[in-house]
Order: structure tokens, then C-alpha cells, then sequence
């Protein structure tokens, strides 16, 4: 990939992300989303965009607080720290983010993608999986 | 600055009960003392029977062990009575001389068992039932000796003759009255009750006094002489004869005490400084002895101990059970009926079944249960809620048509299923694995159970089923929910609370209505906020701005999410109708974005499913049909037969109909999805009997039907009244609705809605007064007049199109 080891990359303005809402950042095809959340108290965090649950779009639930539920079955994750609030357990993976002049700077880490988690697989597999 | 103090008298559940709900409100707020004159933590004295008869041990029934109190900081002196208040210095006193100073006080001295008084009572051998070291003492007797007799046939009397006899003693009763448990059951209940006691080997002195115990030649007692000069020998007798609010302490201390400690709605006593709650407590004259009302007791006690100074007690309805495994009764309320009452009766006494209901001015005071006490959470609901039965009347003995028809085997019976039987077909949850999570984690409550096991969280089918676990597992005491339940954790405000101060006080926007009821949170949470935002726009349409973060996910991208992260799109074909020009414009749609899967779905619709979500304002605009708000708590579809256009049988002319009360209604949001049908004849293809609102063509006019539901519980709709034009159909059938959209709370579908308030009141608001008829349907008009098609005016449905478009990174590229 094309960024140094601790370097940061430039996301978006600060005010892209609504508040009480969430962006998402697009790594390749197949791989799970980053989201950029804006928190309750104006604070922005980021997360793959993966519930630890069954893959679930983070990014399309409620926020409140410094937490988000997700759509899917309804599991509330931590933002600040990706873990889910108990009684569930699993935690989605963190990424650290900066505030420099009004631009949100994610770290680079984020789009090694040797590390990231896939996309949950598509619906209808008979029509995804590649031909033989 | 050091903290306020506050000082506990009372280890028991409600005083442990009051400070855990003042921790959850202000948890730094005192510096706290709690004294117990028993020497151990908190426990669960209800549970004390199961102890007794060995199915449960001490250690099972703790409630908070010390690392609790550790934990949060509060000093425990157990195993020290309290034999002084000096009110003047602000301090009790110990036993043992140990003092603590006081800033508030809160008495939570229980109550002392009623010792009678008859020559030999305080003999050796002689005891009351009342704590752990009684149930020690019992469980040592019985293996000493053999002969047991319990003077008292009530709950607790009964529940210790069980216990010893289940120990292998020889166990007597001897009861004053005629039949036993006389003040929770009528006498052929008791009868019931005392065969099957009678077929543990349990014997019965019924319509006996007992005048004397005699002591042997060892000093112990080793007989009871009645009254009629009778004898019965015994080396150990349990007096359970009922008990006496603990007042003592505070009487010397000079509080005003009648019965109880005499306390207000704020559960202060006369002295401001000093709050009491529990048994030892009298409130408008009441004295309680269960546990449920000590809990919202102490809910209250809490709220005022925190300064915030809202709650109220208004006393409590109560509810019984025995505790006496293997036999299930229930008793709530008026049970014995009476001048102006009515008892509806299901007797089976072969079956060991027994059923009382009675009934007074169309409202439910009473319910006596013996054998099948499955629905006495449903009678204690309507009881307390005092809704009119009048059109529930004809079922009632049948119980709550809340159970859901699929996913649990058609089982409606929870102690019927085995351990390994799937209870909660959504989340794989058997009943084994619900019983163990509500006994290891010693959950009360139907929420715990679903936070914990996920049990009946998810379409809530199984929630009867898992009610039933919990009463059966936990005791009927910890089921009954408070009385009006909160919206959320993150307030007390029930929804209703919610939805009268948004009129009453004109609030316009969320933050505005957390600020006038205390939310604790500042955001609220995913279950609050939708609610209140549709609370709002309901409320105050055009007036209140719709919050979008406020809604979930398919209202906020007009799409319904999938499993994959992708969305569908179901576009509006009026009633059900469509032509060759949308089919082609579909099918080029489907081809251009490579939609995965198209289905026809259940309510006469296409839907497109796998629709990317950057694809989906191109895929609205390319399709150039309208929202059909299949994602939507909002009117869905308008399902039609085809009706005498076309149909031999068909006496009118269905489709029309069905497509003018869809064009009336669309854009319509509700507190749940809402669909209608149209069928034109009553052979009914159209399926209009488990519609919200369904409408069924006759020669002579149209039928309307309501609440119905296809769902997870089948409900057929119930007749609401037959109108001769189409104009009269859309005023009722618009009516009717907006009643619903006024004063259902949200996520209830219109069935429930009808159940809560009742078909009779629907009817008065309805049909009875026509002018507030037109009101409401010139209502639901203004609300819906000019809405915007969200899929083609984004900008004034207030979507965010951002959303649609991912965030690009300027200093890096995708790769392909």
C-alpha cells in the first residue's frame, strides 16, 4: 500500500459526518467498510463496519451516546472501543482517527488490508460464486 | 466536603431493594450504613420454602453477598439489632452500643410473626417461620424428630407443612377456619388445595382452636389441646398464624405508627429526616406483606432519597402464589365476589382444575386460579389496569390470545415442555437454558430474561411461554411488572406519560422532550428515540421537524436493509395493479443494476431485492413509480381482489376501492406498518379478515373490519361497522386509523392497540359521535396533505443523500 507506517490519511471534513450519524469508507471489493461515526458528544470514532454478531452494517444503526446499535439484530457496540455492550460479547476492530484543521485523518493502518475482515458474503451465493 | 449519610435499618429485600435503586439514581450521593439484626447478607426470604424443603440451599437464595456491599462502599453491621433512635442527635444505636449518625434514616424493619397468646407458647419446640435461623431450627427438628404440627393454613403455614413433611415428618395442620388459605382462595379452591396437600400425607385440623401447648417431661412441648377438648402430640409446632408490622423501634423513638409506620405517598414518615419502607409499614391504612409491593415502595422511597423528588406511591394490588412445588395456585384481588358481582366459573375436579373470575361493572376485581394459573399474569394485568372486559368477555376464561401461533410446536404450556424443547424459535432458546439463566442469575424480570438468554427478543412469540417459566421458576411475587412499565432504561416515562406531555406541553423536537422528563441519558438510546420522533410528527404534523438519526435504518434510506448489508425496494402499484410500461421499466431496472432476485411479495407488489445502497436513488428515479414504504411504520399496501369489474361473483367494485383508500392513505406513518385489504364479496379473496383494516363488499354497501393480523399470533379482525358509499368507507376506515395513530404507542400494531384500549371504546369514539369521527379523518387529511414521495423529493423528505456515497479518501485510492 501506498502509506508510510504511522502516517494518517486525509478522510473528509469534519461536518460530512452528521451527528449522531456515520459515514462509511470504502478499502476493495469484498472487504468490510470502515464507518466514521459522529458521537453524542460530537466526538468521532472509527470502526470496520462489521457487527461482531453476524457481519452487520454498523454504519446504518442508531447512534446514542458513544454507542451505536446495529440493524440487524439489534447488538449495541462501544464505539470508543468496538466491544459489544454486555450481556453480548465480540468486539469489532478499531481504528484510531485525527482532528487536524477541520479534516478527519484516519490511521493508515486501516487500509492494510491484509488485516481486514471480509464483507459478509452476498445473499443469493448461487449467483455470487464465481464460475468455475 | 464529606457526603450526606444515610442509615439503614433493615438487612431485608425491601431496605437492600431501596438502596440499590438510589445507587442506579445517584450513586455517590451517601455515605451509607445498613444494620441487620441477622447475621448474614441479603437474602431472598420468599425463597426460604424451597430451603425448607430441600430443593434450594442458603447459599442459593442469597441476594447480595458481601463483596456487593463492599463494592459499593457501604458499611454492613449484620448480625446487629437496632434498639434506638435518637431523633434529637440524629443517631441509632446498636445492641451492642455501636451508633451511627444519621443525615436520613430509612426504617426497613419487616415485621415480627404473630405469636399466639395461649399458655405453652414460648416452650422449647415451639417456633414461628420468619427468617434462616427458624428454617434452620425446622430443617434440625426434623431430623430429631418425628411429629410436626403447624397451627395455620395459610400460605406460610402451608408452605412449612410441605417442607417438613417433604423433610419425613409426620405433619399435622390445624386451621381455625373452615377451609384453608381463606383469604387468597374460596372454599372450593381450599378444598383442592387440601386434597392435594392431603395426597403428600399432609393430615388437616380444619375448624379448630388450639388453646394449649403442653410441655413434656424433657420441658419440650409434646401436645396441643384444642378446644373441643381434643389432643394431638407433637415434638414440634410451627406457628404460622400471620405476622405484625415491626414497629417497635420506632414507636419508642415517638414516630406516629397505626398498624405500620404511618407514611405518605413519598413514603416519609412524620419525622422529614426519616423514610420507611417494607412490611413494617403502614400507607393510607394498608399494610403489605409481599414482595412486590415493597419493591415499588422502594422504587419510590429511592427517587426521593436522590432528590429527584417525582415518584409517587399510590399502593399496590396484589397478587398470591404458593410456593409448594408441583401445585399452582393464584389469587389476586376480590376473589369472593360479593353484592353487584359476577363470577364467571370453570370448575373440571377430576382435572384438579379450578377457575374463578369475578367480575364487576364490565371491569375484572378477582381471579382465583387452582391448577392451571398459566393466565393469572394476564387477570393481574387487567385487574390493575381496570380496562372494561366487556368485549373480551366470551374468552376471557380462556386466557391471553398473546401467545404467538408458530415457533415454539404449537406449545402453549411452558411445564409441559421438556428441558431440551425449544421455547424461542428465533434464537434457539430452550426452556432448560431459560430456567437455569433465571435461577443462576436470579433474574425477576421478562427484560432480564431477554438481556440475558435473548429468549422472546426477537419477534416475541414465546413471550407468554417464557412469562410462564419465569413465575413458575422465579414466583409470581418477581413477575408481576411494575404498574405502568417505562419506555426504556433510559427514563421512567411510559410511553403514555410520553405521548400526553408532547400535547399537553407542545413539545416540538427530542431534546426538548428529554429536558421536561429527566432523561438520564443524553441521546436516549434506539428504542426511545424512534418512538418519541414518531410521537412528535404525529402529534404536531408540520409543525414538528422530523429527526431522520432518529429513525431506523429503513426509514432512514427508504429501503429495506438485508442480511448482506444490501437493500430492497418494493415500488407502490395502487392497489395492487400495475401495466405493461412499469413491468418493462422494472425489468430494465433489474437488468441495468443487476439486481440479484426479484419476488413477488404477499401484498400484491414486486420486490427487487440486493439493491446496492449507492444504487438506490437511481434505481427510484429509473423505476419512476412511487415509494411503496414497504420499509416504513407507515401505510404498506391496500390488497385487493379484482371485484365485480371483472369477477362473476363480485357484488362490488373492489380494486377501485382499494386503490382510493390507497391514494387517501399513502405516506400515512403509524406507530407499527399498517395493511388493508379490499375484497368484493364475501368469499373475501382479498384475505381482509387479518388485515389492520379490512373491507368486504356486500350487495347492500361495504363491511369494515379491524385489528386484524396475519402475523406471528393470527387475529381475525373484528366487525366495526357496515357503510353503504365509498366516501363512508374512507371516513371510518380513516377514522379509525388516526384514533390509532393518536393514542397507540409505538411498535404496537393495531390488534394490540385494540386489546389495550378495548373494541367498545373504538366503537364510542367512532361510531357513537360522528362529529369526532369527521375530526379525526379531517385529521389524518391535513397530516397527509402534500407529504412528499421520499424516493423523488428527497430534499423536502428530508433525506440525506450523503448517505448514498461513500466517503473518498483525498490522499489515497480505492483500488479496483
Amino acid at each position: 500500500m501506498n502509506a508510510a507506517v504511522g502516517a494518517w490519511i486525509d478522510l473528509c471534513a469534519v461536518d460530512e459526518v452528521p451527528p449522531l450519524g456515520a459515514r462509511i469508507v470504502q478499502r476493495a471489493p469484498g472487504v468490510a467498510d470502515v464507518a466514521i461515526f459522529r458521537a453524542g458528544d460530537g466526538r468521532l470514532f472509527a470502526l470496520e463496519d462489521r457487527c461482531p454478531h453476524r457481519g452487520g452494517p454498523l454504519s446504518q444503526g442508531i447512534v446514542a451516546g458513544t454507542r451505536v446499535t446495529c440493524p440487524l439484530h439489534g447488538w449495541t457496540i462501544e464505539l470508543a472501543s468496538g466491544e459489544a455492550v454486555a450481556p453480548d460479547t465480540g468486539a469489532t476492530r478499531r481504528f484510531e482517527l485525527r482532528i487536524e484543521g477541520g479534516r478527519v485523518l484516519i490511521e493508515c493502518a486501516a487500509f492494510d488490508l491484509s488485516s481486514a475482515s471480509a464483507k459478509p458474503p452476498p445473499c443469493p451465493l448461487s449467483t455470487a460464486r464465481p464460475k468455475r | 466536603m464529606s457526603r450526606p449519610r444515610l442509615v439503614v435499618v433493615g438487612n431485608g429485600m425491601a431496605g437492600i431493594r431501596t438502596i440499590e435503586e438510589l445507587l442506579r439514581l445517584a450513586p455517590d450521593l451517601y455515605e451509607i450504613t445498613v444494620f441487620g439484626a441477622e447475621p448474614h447478607p441479603n437474602y431472598n426470604r420468599i425463597l426460604l420454602s424451597p430451603v425448607l424443603a430441600g430443593e434450594q440451599s442458603f447459599e442459593d437464595i442469597v441476594l447480595n453477598p458481601y463483596r456487593w456491599y463492599e463494592d459499593n462502599g457501604i458499611r454492613l453491621c449484620a448480625g446487629k439489632a437496632v434498639t434506638r433512635i435518637d431523633r434529637a442527635r440524629r443517631v441509632v444505636v446498636a445492641e451492642d452500643g455501636t451508633e451511627a449518625v444519621y443525615d436520613r434514616l430509612l426504617l426497613a424493619t419487616g415485621s415480627n410473626p404473630f405469636i399466639l397468646p395461649i399458655p405453652g407458647a414460648h416452650l422449647p419446640g415451639v417456633i414461628t417461620y420468619r427468617d434462616i435461623a427458624d428454617t434452620q431450627r425446622m430443617i434440625d427438628a426434623a431430623r430429631q424428630y418425628r411429629r410436626a404440627a403447624v397451627i395455620g393454613g395459610g400460605l406460610l403455614g402451608l408452605e412449612a407443612a410441605n417442607g417438613l413433611k417433604a423433610r419425613g415428618m409426620d405433619v399435622t395442620v390445624v386451621h381455625v377456619m373452615p377451609w384453608l388459605m381463606e383469604r387468597q382462595l374460596d372454599e372450593t379452591a381450599g378444598r383442592l388445595l387440601q386434597r392435594a396437600l392431603q395426597a403428600r400425607g399432609i393430615r388437616f385440623l380444619l375448624q379448630t382452636r388450639t388453646t394449649e401447648l403442653v410441655a413434656g417431661e424433657s420441658g419440650r412441648v409434646c401436645a396441643l389441646k384444642f378446644c373441643d377438648g381434643g389432643t394431638l402430640e407433637a415434638d414440634l409446632v410451627v406457628m404460622a398464624v400471620g405476622i405484625r408490622p415491626n414497629t417497635e423501634l420506632a414507636q419508642a423513638a415517638g414516630l406516629h405508627c397505626d398498624r405500620g409506620i404511618v407514611v405518605d405517598d413519598t413514603m416519609q414518615t412524620f419525622d422529614p429526616r426519616i423514610y420507611a419502607v417494607g412490611e413494617c409499614v403502614a400507607h393510607r391504612g394498608v399494610t403489605y406483606g409481599l414482595v412486590a409491593p415493597l419493591f415499588e415502595q422502594a422504587k419510590v422511597a429511592a427517587n426521593h432519597l436522590a432528590h429527584f423528588g417525582i415518584g409517587r406511591y399510590a399502593g399496590s394490588v396484589t397478587s398470591t402464589k404458593l410456593k409448594v412445588t408441583g401445585i399452582d395456585l393464584f389469587s389476586a384481588g376480590n376473589f369472593m365476589g360479593g353484592e353487584g358481582c359476577e363470577e364467571i366459573v370453570l370448575s373440571d375436579p377430576n382435572a384438579g382444575v379450578y377457575k374463578k373470575l369475578v367480575v364487576k361493572d364490565d371491569r375484572l376485581v378477582g381471579a382465583c386460579l387452582y391448577g392451571d394459573t398459566v393466565d393469572g399474569s394476564w387477570y393481574f394485568k387487567l385487574l390493575r389496569t381496570g380496562r372494561s372486559v366487556a368485549d373480551i368477555r366470551d374468552h376471557l376464561m380462556f386466557g391471553e390470545p398473546n401467545l404467538g401461533d408458530a415457533g415454539h410446536m404449537g406449545q402453549n404450556k411452558a411445564l409441559a415442555m421438556s428441558d431440551a424443547d425449544e421455547v424461542c424459535g428465533c434464537n434457539g432458546v430452550t426452556k432448560g437454558a431459560i430456567v437455569r439463566a433465571i435461577r443462576a442469575q436470579k433474574l425477576c424480570t421478562l427484560e432480564e430474561v431477554r438481556k440475558c438468554t435473548k429468549a422472546s427478543s426477537s419477534c416475541g412469540s414465546c413471550t407468554g411461554l417464557v412469562e410462564q417459566l419465569l413465575i413458575a421458576t422465579a414466583g409470581a411475587d418477581y413477575s408481576a411488572p411494575p404498574k405502568a412499565k417505562p419506555m426504556c432504561g433510559c427514563t421512567d416515562s411510559t410511553h403514555a406519560e410520553v405521548r400526553q406531555a408532547i400535547r399537553e406541553l407542545e413539545l416540538l423536537s427530542i431534546p426538548q422532550v428529554f429536558e421536561r422528563l429527566n432523561w438520564r441519558t443524553p441521546n436516549g438510546c434506539a428504542t426511545c428515540r424512534p418512538a418519541i420522533n414518531y410521537y412528535l410528527i404525529s402529534t404536531w404534523p408540520k409543525r414538528a421537524q422530523d429527526d431522520p438519526q432518529s429513525r431506523f435504518i429503513n426509514e432512514r434510506a427508504h429501503a429495506n436493509i438485508q442480511k448482506d448489508g444490501t437493500f430492497s425496494v418494493v415500488p407502490r402499484m395502487w392497489g395492487g395493479e400495475t401495466n405493461a410500461a412499469e413491468l418493462r421499466r422494472i425489468a430494465d431496472v433489474v437488468e441495468k443494476y443487476k439486481i440479484p432476485t426479484v419476488k413477488v411479495t404477499g401484498g400484491q407488489r414486486i420486490d427487487l431485492l440486493g439493491v446496492k445502497k449507492e444504487d438506490l436513488p437511481a434505481v427510484w428515479r429509473d423505476l419512476g413509480m412511487p415509494s411503496g414504504h414497504a420499509y416504513a411504520k407507515a401505510l404498506r399496501t391496500v390488497k385487493t381482489c379484482v371485484g365485480s369489474e371483472w369477477c362473476r361473483f363480485g357484488t362490488q367494485d373492489s380494486t377501485h376501492m382499494g386503490k382510493a383508500l390507497e391514494r387517501a392513505l399513502w405516506r400515512m406513518y403509524a406507530p407499527h406498518k399498517v395493511k388493508l385489504a379490499v375484497s368484493g364479496c364475501p368469499r373475501n379473496c382479498a384475505e381482509a379478515g387479518i388485515k389492520d383494516v379490512g373491507v368486504i363488499g356486500v350487495d347492500s354497501g361495504w363491511e369494515i373490519y379491524v385489528a386484524g393480523n396475519g402475523g406471528i399470533k393470527t387475529e381475525v379482525a373484528q366487525f366495526l361497522v357496515k357503510v353503504k358509499t365509498a366516501e363512508e368507507v374512507l371516513e371510518y376506515a380513516g377514522a379509525f386509523l388516526q384514533l390509532y395513530r393518536e393514542e397507540g404507542w409505538y411498535l404496537e400494531r393495531t390488534v394490540h392497540f385494540v386489546q389495550r384500549v378495548g373494541l367498545e371504546y373504538v366503537k364510542k369514539r367512532i361510531l357513537d359521535d360522528a362529529a369526532n369521527r369527521r375530526a379525526l379523518w379531517e385529521r389524518l387529511q391535513f397530516s397527509l396533505a402534500d407529504e412528499p414521495d421520499p424516493w423523488h423529493e428527497s430534499e423536502r423528505a428530508g433525506v440525506d443523500l450523503r448517505q448514498f456515497r461513500p466517503v473518498a479518501p483525498a490522499s489515497f485510492e480505492v483500488p479496483a
